[in-house]
Formats: structure tokens, C-alpha cells, sequence
């Protein structure tokens, strides 16, 4: 079965899992078989509920209590994994392989300093006391950590996300494996973060000659790490081929739907409409007859329904679909066109902040989260917020709704009136004015009370509806989001994901706001759910003529929706301007790293600007430019010394940044960054 | 920087407890002097002459204002003077102590029984999680916290002391006896004691097994390869058992509430059978002292509790220094 | 333009699932120990209601010279120092605890919900103060803090009523506390905010369904702590008085005769009191189970 000199570092014969639940098997991978090959790093992508975890829990014998093996194989360099006894098992995990887990601070023990929790892996092999501690140490020196001997005395609560995961790397490296699995290694860490840790993969991958299973929800990152690729779709391998193929040249109509709906080569809202995937996933242990993409595909016929397509093998490529040759002619399943074009908007901003500041005590200090900022919105205009955790960008959204109060001094306006910084200080009409959509649906809808319940308190707090009154509005409404009568009745928990969020912007436009504020609304959500939910925003600021703060940490989205773009870094706006302007640049070099840190498909070689250091803390944030002490472009002893202004650049483009601007256009040039 | 965290900590914590004493005194007064009313009625009865009763009311000092009256109890209780007994008619203090003394020995009797026994239990439990045994160890430690201390002492005095006649039914020594004769007067009080305790104990300790073996880092420990009794020893149980330290403190309380019931059931002088006595005889100084004694125990138990939490666990003894 | 304008795709059958109450429902009914528990404490409330109608003997007759006969044909579990049929006793002995317990917990879950709803919305001083005088409060067994309440204000139903409620109020006003902290964090609430909600809206209406889970189980654990506090009470004297068959009123009176052998005075009542407590705390375990899946 397997050649013995160099066997192959993963193979998969047939593999089916379930899970059980309320006595019933749930199928969660359905007769999956792949091969890893000595060396090769292999992708495994696929949405939420696709069973990509459990690939990963399988291959190491850790699946949950009631996860069960119905049928299949697991060779692990050559050794059948289930019918390996506990010792066989436990050497197995100590030698050969190595997993890398999706939250590094919760997969450190937090009561083991970092230093035990490294050296107990050198122990297993014989090495004790100081050997290992030495070991331990040149192994964090590997993953680019700068001072092992202080990080092996802390504990892991002590360091911040990205160290947490190198120490994780390092740990999963140190028992020299031939199989890594890394189960969604950067996800939860913040871009710039997490295209320092995909650096340190692929570099170590080079160094060392495992084998690797990467497991991700994004395509762009396995575009980026992987040889070879495997799209699972409910369980079952849909679509296998080396990286390039699969990405550029889709086999399988839901690879095709999946890589369109990616805002992508700066897609913008007033050019097209995304492509979205209609329907939903099956149920996990749903029975599927034909293929399991025939109820969402357009290209599906009667056999797709009926007669579960075999994995056609397209020359060292494989799709399981009847129809493959056809798969990229599939039908858009939304118009690309918009429906009408942008009406003229107003002049006058609808909102005007100005010098606007947050500061919170925290332990005794100061932390300013929000510092001096001013900026104006535009009727019927998206501003998107964009920055990294610790940048203030969610703590903003909060003061412009008056949900926490500003520091005093500054200003708003909503229409040219003086807005309260209090929400209790604001008049009904200015409160109904703004309204938000949350980032997580289930948080921000009552899970005790029906959606007909939620939305007509909105309609009748927010528009004074009651009655008929508020149950035509309240169709109207529910329609205009695209659900239908049918969803009222139901409550939240009974929803999919995107249904929930349809049902909080539903709610959020009940009062006909002038305002609202987006904070990361799809970023709970699967691709092809967020493609839609996109779409609906900005068919309904056409139609509704409303203004969002468009907040997200996702710059592709940012600008498909948003007309304005401020970046921000501890608080402060770090670089404000039209959309096209601050993607096309000259930009900040902050803006510069954050653009090339986030990986994208249509990349052909990956140039970064690198970005040292960890994101400072906004209780004592570093003197002079906040960005000094990461910035690759910093010029001497000015940064260090004296903020630099925000500096209009050109006509409505403004940077905080003590180069000039046509300086920053030179040095930008040069190094050519691909727009997102 | 951690023995100053630890300090602040402490001395935070001991502003607390104060607090929460004071406010308890306040209670205790306030059930003992004024809820009552007429103090010297409710002594004397309500056949008693109108002028005795008044009388008996200027002798305890209980015509003054409450503030003064508050005042002068507190001020004397701090000092070590809990007042004097209505009963007795001696200072109270010397009751209190020697009472507390010898329940002390009986608490600590079935504290020595139940909390290794209730850890390993929960530890059992969850390591065979919905398997008979975790079921038998949950549903049977719960149903035992719920048995009155007199419905289990019944039974096990009947069961040891009459019919297998084990042990002895009062918790009476003789004059002189050593500690091992203590000891084996001391079980049968302690056992309904133990039940009470031990499903609280291994409720806990088995839930915090269950969360310790289902989080991430345990993943972590087994997929490097350690072998089973690693994992347990140095990944699972600091982290299962810290929330259990914290519950062994505040059921300190519970346990010298089962104390009134299990002392006045085997004959044993202590700090319950003391209130139990007091609360019968209406000798309210004797109550507010033992009651406000307990109050100080349960404090100075969670005190200890709460340090020792803090000074295992990392993340409070060395708070985020990022 | 109108809503119709937009081209809308079809939206397929969203994926519906069961509704969670009826889900709760179904797991109780599964749960072996909901049902055994539920069996026995029906068996007790139908005794304490028509007991009285087929016990063999008077419950409260005295019968001198027939005092302390051990268990016979005719008095099945024997005769108590006055000569009253202990069978009859123990079938009607639930009673009173069975007012007095409910109606304590009710008592406490009505109080206790309000003050963890008020203390865990305000935050602030409101909670500080709060929840500094439920912590003196909790600093002292519940047993002890009746009995303190009872011998300042008298013995009677309604006294032991508000002492224990009262004293599980904080008890429960601590799990509510918690539960509407978490609550409190999530959006919904700032969502109702931006409505600009009452305050009594946001707490009655928004948070209340949400945290009625652990109420639930804080109260079915409370009644079994509650049947506990009354018989303790009554076993010392300060609970239910003389002459109701009460449990812990009847091993009080005669366990001071167990040195004499005269067992069955007291170990059937024991047994009773363990199995009403014990059904009670199945039951709790069921609900809790069936919470939390």
C-alpha cells in the first residue's frame, strides 16, 4: 500500500466521521481520502461546519467524547493511527506529529511558566536540565523571538497574541515532526500580526522538512502557504489540484461561487454587485443523495440531485462534480448591475466630529483610546474605519451613538445641530438618526423574544408605529432585507447566521436612520454569506440614502462599501482620505504595511513591507509618531520627538506622517505594492 | 512586584472583610436588641410587674439611645468583652472561647475527613464523566448535601451507636481522655457533617476537572506526546482544583450551621449547642457573641481562601505587566 | 424608488430548528433522575393533600397505653410515647413543611430575582452597597440567621416563611447578580439603549427572559434547601410547633428515647424527610440537566 522507503506523510483512505448527538450520528466527514507527500504543504479550506477540525482531530486521535470513526483509514507515515495501541499512540504524537492550534492563548497551560511548558517536550526524548533549557532556547530563538531566557520565565497571560503563537510554533516544531498540522493558525491575530507569524511558517518550512496540513478559512492564506489545495463542502472533498490550479482555474462550481464572492481587485460598490451563494450548507448528518452542492448550484440537473458525482480525476487534479468541464460557466446568482446610479449627494456633511477624545482609567493610568478626532460624513456616503485591535476604531463607533460619553471639548454635529455627547442629552429625533448593526447577531438580538417582537419594539420606539401602522411598515421592512413573513414567528436561535444579521440591519433601519454605524458586520460570517449581506448594504443606502461608518479589519470589504477610508493606530487617524486615494497611495507607511501585510489570491510574489515590534499599549504609547517604533520608513530623531501633524497631501487626502509627501510617493513607487 | 501585588491585594481584601463584619454586627444587634422589642418582657414574660420589667431593662442598660447602646457593645466586643449572659450571669467571653475550642476540634475532625475524600471524589467523577460511577459519585454527593445533619445523625446513630454499637452516641468523653479517645468520640458528630460537605467538595472539584480536561491546553499536553499521568499531575489538576480552595473556605460557614444541629443531637458543648442554649433561654448576649464569633471565622476563612487562590494562580499574582 | 425595485433572489427554506423550549421539555423527559424525583415528591404532595382520608389510625390521637408498641399489624410502623399511630403521623407529616418550604423559596426568588436585577444593572454605588450587606448577610449560616429572626420575633408559620425566604434571598440575588453581568455585555442591551428604553424595560422585558434559566435552577435547588432549613428549624423547636405530625417536630420529641431502642419513633420520619429532599434535588438535578445542554 504505501512505498516504504519514503512513505507518505498523511494519507486518508475513505474517511467518514460522526458526531453524536441526542443518540443519533451526525455525519460530519463523509469518505474523504487524501495524501500529503513527504514535504508538501497542503491546504484544507472550506466554510464554517465543513468538518476541516475535524480532518485535523482525527489524524491525532483527539476527536470530542461523542465523535465518533464510522468508516475509513488514517496512515500516518506509514501507520495506521486507529489501530495503534495508547503507548504506540502517545510516541506517535510525541515524534511524528505536531499540531498548532487556532487560539494560542488558550492552548498554553496559563498556570506553567512558557520555559516548563517547552522543556517537558525535550524531556520526553531523554534530554533533562540544562539541555533542554538550552534547546528550549535556541528553539524560541527559531521562531524569531528575540529574548528566550525572559520569555521562558513568564507565563503565557504575560504575552501578547502573536508571541503566544510563535511559543505555540515552537512547541509544535520542537519534537522535529514529520507531519505539522496548523488548524487555523492566524486567525483571531490582527493583520499585521499574522503576516509576521504566515512569514515565520513559510520560512521555517523552508528550514525544516516537515510535512504540512494547513487548515483555513481563507483562501488567500492558503493560496499563499500551500503547494496543493482540498476544498471540503459538508464533509466531502469537492475539488483537489495544486494552488495555482484550483485558484485561478476552478473545477467545481462551488470553488467558482466561493472565489466570487470575494470582493477582490478593488471591486467597489458602485461598480458591481457580488456574486453570492443562494441557500445554505446541508444540516450536519443531513442524508445526501446526489451532490451536496446541488440544492445552491445553478448548474445542477436532475442527476446532480440524484447520482453523487465520483471525484473525476482531471489529470493530477480532482473535482466531484458531473459537469466539471463547465463549472466556471456558472451563472451569476445576483446581477452584477447596479440598480440605479448614486443619486447626487448633498454638500454638507451629515456629521462633523471635531476633536473628539476618549480616556478611560485602566489600573490607575490614563488610556486614551480615542485622540483628537476630527472628520466629517457625507449624505448617503460610507466613511470605513480600518485598524488594528488597540486602534480605537470600535471605541469611536460608541461615542459618535452616544453609547459612552466623550472626553469634553470636542464637538459633534449630525445636520449642522450640536450633537450631546450623552445619549440621555440627545433629542428622540438625533437618537432614531443613528442606529447600529453589531458585529455578532446573537449578542445583539434578544434570543428570548421573536423577531416580530424585536422588530416592531424598534418600529414603535423608533418610528412611533403601532398597530396596522407598525405591522405594514414591519413587512415592508422585514421584506426590504429579504426575509419573508414566514421568519417573524421564529426567534433568533432558529436562524442561520446571516438571517440574523439581515434581521438586526432590518432592525437598525427601522427609524429611518440618517446614520449607521457597521461595526464589523460580517466578520462572524462565512464568505458567501458576507458577499450578500454586502450586497444588501449597499442596496440600501441607494435606496434609503443613508450614511455608514463602515468599521472592519477586512481591507478588501472596507473598500468594496466605503467612499472614504480613515486608518487609525492607538486613536489617532493616522491617514484619512477617498477610498481609491488611500488604497492607490502614496499612503502612510502605516497603511503602506498594513495593505501588503494582508495576503491576497491574485498575489503573484508576496513583497512586504515588514513591520517590527507588537502593537503598543495605549496606556503608554510611545512618544513622538505612535508608529515610530514599528515604522519601517522612520527618518531619525523628529518621529521619536514630535507628533507629526495630520498633513493634507492633496485635495482631501490627509497623512500624519513627517515625510512629504512627494517623498513617500517616490519611496512608495519603488516597492509597488499590489493594491487589495 | 508580586509580594507588593500580593500585599495590596491583602490588605483590599482585610478593608473588605472589615466591612462586611461591620455591617453583620449591625444585623446581629439589630436582631438581638431591637427586633425583640421589649427585652425584659420577652425575658420576665408577660405576667411579669410592669416595674420590674422596666427595672430589668435599666439594668441591662437597654433604655439608653441604640447609637450608645450599639456603641458600647461593639466597642467591648473588640476589646474581648462580649458582655454579660442573662442566664449565666457571668461575663460571656470564657463560654464563647472554650465552646468555640471544641467545636473547632470537631469541624477540624470532619474537615480532615471530607476534603481529600470529596477531591478524589470529584476527581473520580470526572474522569469517568456520565459513566455509572460519575453518576453515583454526583447524584448521591448532591443528595447528601440536602440531608439534614439530624436526619443523617439519626440514622447513623442508630446504625453505629445502637445497633452495632461501634461507637458512642454522645460526643461526651470521659475527664482526661487523649487525642485518640477525642478522636473516636468525634466520628459519629462528624459523619453527618461529612455528608453535608463532601458533595459540595466533589461537585466542585469534579466540575473544574471536566473544564481543565476539556480546554485547549490539555489538548495541548496530550497531542505532545505526555503520558497520561503527566497530563493529570502537571496540566490538569492545579488548574481543576484552584475554584475548589475558594468553596472549601465559604462552606466553613455551612459548616458551623450544621454545628447547632449535630452538637445539641450527640450532647457536645461547642459554639452551636452554646447559640442553640442561648437562642432557647433568649440570652441574647450570649446569641449576638456567638453569632458575630462565626461571622470572624467565615471572614478570616475566606481570607485565607482568597490569598492562597491569588498566590496559586499567576494570572492574579502577577496581573498583566504588558 | 420602492423596496420591489431591487431584484430580490429567492430566498430557500431557512433552516428552522426545533424552538428551545420545547427542547427543554423533551430532555426533562428523558432525564431518569427529573423523573424519579418528580415520582416522589407527587407521591408527598398527594399525602400532605388526602392523607388524612386513608390513614388507618387519627394521626393526633393519643392512645397512653398503647404507647411505644414497636411495628405490628395493626400500627405498622409502631407507636410513639402517646400512643399515636406513627404510619398515620409520617403520611400527613409533609404538611406543613410542604406550605412553609414553598413558599419560603417563592418568597426568596421573588426578592432575590429583583435585587440581582437591580444590583447586576446599576452596577455602580447601588451594587456595591447591595451587594456588601448580602455578603454579611451570606457570612452566616442560613440555620443560624433564622433562629437569631425567630427568637427576637416569635415563633409562627408566617415568621419562619419571611426568616428563610429572606435568608435565600441573597442567595439567590447572587446567581441573578451574575447572570445579568454577562447579560449586560451583550449588545441587545445597548441596542435597547440606542431605543432609549426604560431602565425597568431593559431589565424586565430585555433581561429577565434571558435569565430565567438560572433562576429556574437556583429555585429548584433552593426548595430542597428550604425543606432542609424548616425541618432543621422544627427539629430544634423553632419551626413548626406542637401538635402537627410535622417530621422534624416528631424525631425532636421522641430521639431522645433511641438509646432505648424505640427506633421506629424516629427512623421512618427520617427516612421521609431523606426522600422528600432527596426528590426535590432530583428534580433540580433534572432541570439543571436539561438547562444547560
Amino acid at each position: 500500500m504505501t512505498d516504504l522507503s519514503t512513505p507518505n506523510a498523511l494519507e486518508l483512505h475513505h474517511l467518514s466521521v460522526a458526531y453524536r448527538v441526542g443518540g443519533r450520528n451526525r455525519a460530519v466527514l463523509r469518505d474523504l481520502s487524501l495524501t500529503i507527500r513527504p514535504g508538501e504543504a497542503y491546504g484544507l479550506v472550506g466554510e464554517s461546519g465543513c468538518g476541516k477540525s475535524t480532518v485535523a482531530l482525527s489524524v491525532v486521535r483527539y476527536l470530542p467524547r461523542n465523535g465518533v470513526i464510522t468508516a475509513g483509514e488514517i496512515a500516518l507515515v506509514g501507520h495506521n493511527v486507529m489501530k495503534l495501541d495508547n503507548e504506540s499512540l502517545r510516541r506517535m504524537r510525541a515524534e511524528s506529529v505536531s499540531m498548532v492550534y487556532q487560539d494560542p492563548g488558550k492552548a498554553l497551560n496559563p498556570s506553567i511558566r512558557i520555559g516548563r511548558q517547552m522543556t517537558e517536550i525535550f524531556e520526553l526524548r531523554g534530554i533533562s536540565d540544562q539541555a533542554a533549557v538550552d534547546q528550549a532556547i535556541s528553539m524560541l530563538n527559531r521562531v524569531r523571538i528575540s529574548d528566550p531566557i525572559r520569555v521562558m520565565q513568564r507565563y503565557p497571560h504575560q504575552l501578547s497574541g502573536g508571541m503566544q503563537q510563535r511559543v505555540g510554533i515552537a512547541m509544535a516544531l520542537a519534537s522535529d515532526p514529520t507531519m505539522l498540522i496548523l488548524d487555523e493558525p492566524t486567525t483571531g491575530l490582527d493583520a499585521t500580526v499574522e503576516a509576521e507569524v504566515l512569514d515565520l511558517i513559510a520560512k521555517l518550512r523552508q528550514e525544516l522538512s516537515a510535512s504540512i496540513l494547513f487548515i483555513s478559512h481563507n483562501l488567500a492564506v492558503v493560496s499563499r502557504m500551500c503547494d496543493r489545495v482540498g476544498v471540503l463542502y459538508a464533509g466531502m472533498l469537492v475539488e483537489e489540484g495544486t494552488t495555482a490550479e484550483v485558484f485561478n482555474n476552478p473545477r467545481h462550481p462551488y470553488t467558482v461561487a466561493l472565489l466570487r464572492c470575494l470582493p477582490r481587485g478593488g471591486q467597489r460598490k458602485d461598480q458591481i454587485r457580488l456574486d453570492t451563494i443562494p441557500g445554505f450548507l446541508p444540516a450536519p448528518g443531513a442524508t445526501i443523495t446526489g451532490c451536496p452542492f446541488a440544492d445552491r448550484c445553478a448548474l445542477a440537473d436532475s442527476r446532480c440531485h440524484n447520482e453523487l458525482p465520483p471525484l473525476h480525476d482531471l489529470g493530477g487534479r480532482l473535482s466531484r462534480c458531473h459537469y466539471h468541464e463547465r463549472a466556471q460557466d456558472l451563472p451569476r446568482t445576483t446581477p452584477g448591475s447596479i440598480a440605479a446610479a448614486p443619486a447626487a449627494h448633498g454638500r454638507e456633511p451629515v456629521l462633523r466630529i471635531k476633536d473628539l477624545n476618549k480616556t478611560y482609567a485602566a489600573h490607575g493610568h490614563a488610556l486614551r483610546a480615542v485622540n483628537d478626532v476630527s472628520l466629517d460624513l457625507m449624505p448617503g456616503q460610507t466613511l470605513g474605519l480600518v485598524g488594528e485591535s488597540g486602534s480605537g476604531k470600535t471605541t469611536f463607533a460608541r461615542l459618535l451613538l452616544g453609547l459612552v460619553p466623550a472626553d469634553s471639548g470636542g464637538s459633534m454635529q449630525l445636520d449642522g445641530q450640536p450633537l450631546a455627547s450623552k445619549l440621555e442629552s440627545r433629542s428622540a429625533d438625533q437618537v432614531k438618526a443613528m442606529q447600529i448593526v453589531f458585529q455578532n447577531p446573537d449578542s445583539a438580538l434578544n434570543r428570548a423574544h421573536s423577531i416580530r417582537h424585536i422588530m416592531g419594539r424598534a418600529l414603535r420606539t423608533l418610528a412611533g408605529l403601532k398597530g396596522a401602522a407598525q405591522q405594514k411598515r414591519l413587512i415592508e421592512l422585514v421584506r426590504s432585507v429579504r426575509l419573508t413573513e414566514r421568519h417573524l414567528s421564529v426567534k433568533p436561535r432558529q436562524l442561520s447566521g446571516g438571517l440574523k444579521q439581515r434581521v438586526a440591519i432590518a432592525r437598525a433601519f427601522a427609524g429611518d436612520p440618517r446614520i449607521v454605524v457597521c461595526d464589523e458586520p460580517t466578520s462572524a460570517l462565512d464568505v458567501s454569506v458576507q458577499a450578500a449581506i454586502l450586497n444588501l448594504l449597499a442596496d440600501l443606502q441607494t435606496k434609503e440614502h443613508v450614511s455608514y461608518i463602515f468599521i472592519s479589519h477586512d481591507l478588501a470589504v472596507v473598500r468594496y462599501l466605503s467612499d472614504h477610508i480613515a486608518v487609525l493606530y492607538l486613536g489617532r487617524i493616522m491617514e484619512i482620505g477617498p477610498s481609491e486615494r488611500v488604497f492607490s497611495g502614496p499612503h502612510h507607511p502605516y497603511t503602506e504595511a498594513l495593505l501588503s501585510a494582508v495576503p491576497k489570491l491574485d498575489e503573484t510574489e508576496p513583497s512586504r513591507v515588514r513591520l517590527d515590534g507588537e502593537i503598543p499599549s495605549a496606556v503608554n504609547p510611545p512618544s513622538g509618531c505612535v508608529f515610530h517604533t514599528r515604522c519601517p520608513r522612520k527618518i531619525g530623531a523628529i518621529c521619536e520627538e514630535q507628533e507629526p501633524p495630520l498633513f493634507d497631501s492633496e485635495p482631501e487626502h490627509r497623512i500624519r506622517c513627517h515625510i512629504p509627501f512627494e517623498e513617500l510617493a517616490r519611496l512608495q513607487k519603488k516597492q509597488e505594492v499590489i493594491p487589495a | 512586584m508580586g509580594a507588593r501585588a500580593i500585599l495590596s491585594f491583602l490588605l483590599k481584601r482585610i478593608a473588605l472583610s472589615i466591612v462586611t463584619l461591620f455591617l453583620l454586627s449591625i444585623m446581629v444587634f439589630l436582631g438581638g436588641q431591637v427586633l425583640p422589642g421589649n427585652v425584659g418582657r420577652a425575658i420576665l414574660g408577660p405576667l411579669a410587674d410592669q416595674r420590674a420589667v422596666d427595672a430589668l431593662n435599666h439594668s441591662l442598660g437597654l433604655d439608653r439611645p441604640l447609637l450608645v447602646q450599639y456603641w458600647d457593645w461593639i466597642s467591648h466586643f473588640v476589646q474581648g468583652d462580649m458582655g454579660t449572659s442573662y442566664i449565666f450571669r457571668a461575663p460571656v467571653a470564657p463560654f464563647v472561647i472554650d465552646a468555640l475550642g471544641n467545636s473547632m476540634k470537631l469541624a477540624l475532625v470532619a474537615f480532615i475527613m471530607v476534603v481529600p475524600l470529596g477531591i478524589l471524589g470529584g476527581i473520580i467523577a470526572a474522569l469517568n464523566v456520565n459513566r455509572p460511577i460519575d453518576r453515583i459519585i454526583s447524584l448521591g454527593g448532591l443528595s447528601a448535601t440536602v440531608l439534614p445533619e439530624f436526619v443523617t445523625g439519626i440514622i447513623f446513630i442508630l446504625l453505629f451507636g445502637v445497633w452495632l454499637n461501634w461507637l458512642p452516641i454522645a460526643a461526651v468523653w470521659p475527664p482526661g481522655s487523649g487525642v485518640f479517645t477525642q478522636i473516636y468520640y468525634l466520628i459519629l458528630p462528624a459523619l453527618p457533617l461529612f455528608l453535608v460537605l463532601f458533595g459540595y467538595i466533589a461537585r466542585m472539584a469534579r466540575s473544574g476537572m471536566i473544564e481543565a480536561l476539556d480546554a485547549d491546553y490539555t489538548r495541548t499536553a496530550v497531542l505532545k506526546g505526555l503520558p497520561w499521568h503527566t497530563v493529570i499531575w502537571r496540566h490538569v489538576l492545579r488548574n481543576a482544583l484552584l475554584p475548589t480552595i475558594t468553596v472549601i473556605a465559604t462552606q466553613t460557614g455551612y459548616l458551623i450551621g450544621g454545628l447547632v444541629v449535630v452538637e445539641t443531637l450527640f450532647r457536645y458543648q461547642g459554639i452551636g449547642s452554646l447559640i442553640f442554649t442561648a437562642a432557647r433561654g433568649k440570652d441574647f448576649p450570649v446569641l449576638e457573641a456567638g453569632i458575630l464569633t462565626i461571622g470572624i471565622i467565615y471572614a478570616v476563612a475566606t481570607l485565607i481562601a482568597d490569598l492562597l487562590y491569588s498566590v496559586l494562580n499567576p494570572r492574579i499574582r502577577l496581573g498583566t505587566d504588558q | 424608488m420602492t423596496a420591489t425595485d431591487i431584484k430580490q433572489p429567492d430566498l430557500p427554506a431557512p433552516p428552522i430548528k426545533h424552538s428551545p423550549a420545547m427542547e427543554v421539555v423533551a430532555a426533562l423527559g428523558r432525564s431518569g433522575s427529573f423523573i424519579t424525583g418528580l415520582v416522589i415528591v407527587v407521591f408527598w404532595v398527594l399525602c400532605a393533600l388526602f392523607g388524612e382520608y386513608f390513614t388507618p389510625h387519627d394521626p393526633l390521637a393519643d392512645d397512653i397505653i398503647n404507647a411505644l408498641m414497636p411495628p405490628s399489624a395493626d400500627n405498622w410502623f409502631g407507636t410513639d410515647q402517646l400512643g399515636r399511630d406513627v404510619f398515620s403521623r409520617v403520611i400527613v407529616g409533609s404538611r406543613d413543611i410542604l406550605t412553609v418550604a414553598p413558599l419560603a423559596t417563592l418568597l426568596a426568588t421573588i426578592a432575590g430575582t429583583t435585587l440581582g436585577l437591580f444590583t447586576g444593572y446599576f452596577r455602580g454605588l447601588v451594587d456595591d452597597v447591595i451587594s456588601r450587606i448580602l455578603e454579611a448577610f451570606m457570612a452566616i449560616p442560613v440555620v443560624i440567621v433564622a433562629l437569631l429572626a425567630i427568637v427576637a420575633l416569635g415563633t409562627s408559620k408566617t415568621t419562619v416563611i419571611i426568616v428563610i425566604g429572606l435568608s435565600f434571598a441573597p442567595i439567590i440575588a447572587r446567581t441573578v447578580r451574575s447572570a445579568v453581568l454577562s447579560e449586560r455585555e451583550l449588545d441587545y442591551v445597548a441596542a435597547a439603549q440606542l431605543r432609549r428604553e426604560s431602565a425597568l424595560h431593559t431589565m424586565f422585558v430585555e433581561i429577565l427572559p434571558n435569565v430565567i434559566p438560572p433562576i429556574l435552577v437556583e429555585t429548584t435547588v433552593r426548595l430542597g434547601y428550604a425543606i432542609f432549613a424548616v425541618a432543621t428549624l422544627s427539629f430544634m423547636g423553632f419551626g413548626i410547633q406542637p401538635p402537627s405530625p410535622d417530621w422534624g417536630l416528631s424525631i425532636s420529641s421522641n430521639y431522645g428515647m433511641i438509646g432505648g431502642g424505640f427506633w421506629w419513633t424516629v427512623l421512618f420520619d427520617a427516612f421521609a424527610i431523606a426522600s422528600l429532599v432527596i426528590g426535590v434535588n432530583l428534580v433540580a438535578d433534572g432541570v439543571q440537566g436539561a438547562l444547560n445542554d
